[in-house]
C-alpha cells in the first residue's frame, strides 16, 4: 500500500468522524428545540448545537475536499457561522427578555409559574 | 455517507420546522427560522460537495450573509417596532413598550 492510499483512507476516517459527530449534534439540537419546555431552554439547545454541529460538518467536508478552493470557502462559511450564530442567540435572548418573557424557573419558585409556554399558548 | 448526511439534515430541518410552524411565541419562530437557515447552509454545502459542484458553495456563503442580516433586522423590529432605531440602547433609557400579544 502506497503512502497516498493510506492518507486517503485516513482522510475518509477523519471526515467520517467529524461528519457523524456534527450530524449527531444537529439532530440532538433539533430534538431539544422540539422537546424543551420554554423559549430560553430551546434557545440554549439550538444556539449551542447549531454552532458546534455546523462547525463539525463544515470541517468534515473541508477535510474531504483536501487542499482546494472548495475547502477555503467551507472554512470561510465556518468562520462566518462561528461569528454570527452566538450573536443571533444573544440578540434573541435579549429581545425576548426586553419583551417581557420570563424564563421558566425550576425548584421552589418553579411551583408558582410551572405552566410552560406550550400549555399557555396552546394551538397558537 | 452522502445519503445519511443529507437525510439526517433534512430530518432535523423537519423537526425544527415543527417548532417554526407551531412555536407559541414569535421568538420561538425566529429561533426556528435561524436554526433552519443554518441547516440549509449545511445542506447546500453537503450537496455541493457530493455532487462535485463547488460553485454552489458561493450560494451557501451568500445564504449565511443574508440570513444573518435578516435575523438581525427581524429581532430589531420585534424589539422596537421600527427599523430606524439603534440596536443598542442606553441602560438608563426606559424600555420601549412592546405588546406582542401572545405570539
Amino acid at each position: 500500500m502506497s503512502d497516498a492510499s493510506i492518507l486517503i483512507g485516513a482522510r475518509d476516517i477523519v471526515a467520517g468522524i467529524l461528519l457523524g459527530l456534527g450530524l449527531l449534534l444537529t439532530l440532538i439540537g433539533a430534538l431539544g428545540v422540539i422537546r424543551l419546555p420554554d423559549f430560553y431552554t430551546r434557545l440554549h439547545a439550538a444556539g449551542v448545537t447549531d454552532t458546534g454541529g455546523a462547525l463539525l460538518i463544515l470541517f468534515g467536508l473541508a477535510v474531504l475536499s483536501g487542499w482546494s478552493f472548495a475547502s477555503l470557502k467551507l472554512l470561510l462559511i465556518a468562520v462566518f457561522l462561528l461569528l454570527t450564530t452566538p450573536v443571533i442567540t444573544h440578540l434573541l435572548a435579549q429581545s425576548a427578555h426586553a419583551g417581557g418573557r420570563e424564563p421558566l424557573l425550576g425548584g421552589a419558585r418553579g411551583k408558582a409559574n410551572s405552566i410552560s409556554d406550550d400549555a399557555k399558548g396552546g394551538g397558537a | 455517507m452522502p445519503l445519511a448526511l443529507s437525510l439526517g439534515l433534512i430530518f432535523s430541518m423537519a423537526l425544527v420546522f415543527y417548532r417554526l410552524a407551531r412555536g407559541p411565541t414569535i421568538y420561538d419562530r425566529a429561533l426556528a427560522a435561524t436554526s433552519l437557515s443554518t441547516k440549509t447552509i449545511l445542506l447546500i454545502a453537503a450537496v455541493s460537495y457530493f455532487q462535485n459542484r463547488h460553485q454552489w458553495l458561493d450560494i451557501a456563503l451568500v445564504y449565511a450573509l443574508v440570513g444573518f442580516a435578516g435575523v438581525v433586522a427581524l429581532v430589531k423590529f420585534l424589539q422596537y417596532r421600527a427599523l430606524h432605531t439603534p440596536l443598542s440602547r442606553h441602560p438608563h433609557d426606559p424600555a420601549p413598550v412592546v405588546d406582542l400579544g401572545d405570539g
